[in-house]
């Protein structure tokens, strides 16, 4: 699974993508979230306020209850500015 | 079915040219409509703390898919949009320089000023571009504005 982080949530991961093997037990987007958070305490702090973090399935906009699975590209980042 | 032309780009762009040409060899559009952001040079909160540049950070892959499903959200909610295009750049920017560029036209105003505003108030909050200011202070991530989420709201879902 390819995961991309941007803008606040990338600085305080220190990298802007990269690839992983979730436990089976991760099958939506709230529990990919909840296990990243155990992976560092970059991680922990990006994910802390995850009320307010917004994700992309596979390039699409999507909620923390969408499905995921091996292959997909997720993508996790606040809310957008654009403009 | 209007025609649509979006474009995510690190250069600027020209808008005299842009919309010099937008209408062009057309007897069909009777109004064109347009809205151009730059970045500012100083926060608009009382501080008044300047702003030494801007870089928009972007979703490669994702924003042009983004920006397009927003134009023809638009073309489908006003059938009488003849053209839309959206120019919207990213990397590091310094303040005057222009952002976004949205043009609309239409046979009649409404449609032109309406979809265009339409298109900057959904860009806002639903392309994915996330601002970076330098200041003298250090760097800052924008954070998203409660009003530009009422703005884009009311145009419904």
């Amino acid at each position: 699974m390819k995961l991309l982080y941007f803008a606040w949530l990338r600085t305080h991961i220190g990298i802007g993508e990269e690839t992983v093997t979730p436990p089976s037990t991760v099958t939506t987007v709230a529990d990919l979230i909840d296990w990243l958070k155990t992976r560092g305490d970059g991680y922990a702090t990006a994910l802390k306020h995850d009320g307010v973090i917004r994700v992309a399935v596979n390039q699409t906009f999507a909620e923390m209850t969408t499905p995921i699975a091996q292959g997909d590209e997720v993508a996790l980042f606040p809310p957008m500015t654009g403009g | 079915m209007a025609e649509i032309d979006v474009r995510v780009q690190e250069p600027q762009f020209d808008v005299g040219r842009e919309m010099g040409t937008f209408a062009a060899g057309r007897t069909d559009i009777g109004a064109v409509a347009s809205f151009v952001g730059l970045v500012r040079g100083v926060h608009d909160q009382e501080t008044g703390s300047e702003i030494k540049a801007m870089t928009l950070e972007h979703y490669p892959g994702m924003t042009e898919k983004a920006i397009s499903a927003i134009a023809h959200e638009a073309a489908n909610r006003w059938p009488a949009l003849k053209r839309a295009t959206v120019i919207h750049r990213y990397g590091r920017m310094l303040p005057g320089e222009p952002i976004v560029l949205v043009l609309t036209a239409s046979p009649h105003r409404d449609v032109a000023f309406d979809a265009c505003r339409f298109l900057m108030d959904w860009l806002k909050t639903k392309a994915p571009f996330w601002k970076l200011e330098e200041t003298p202070s250090g760097d800052h991530w924008v954070d998203a504005r409660d009003t530009d989420d009422q703005a884009a709201a009311r145009w419904g879902p």
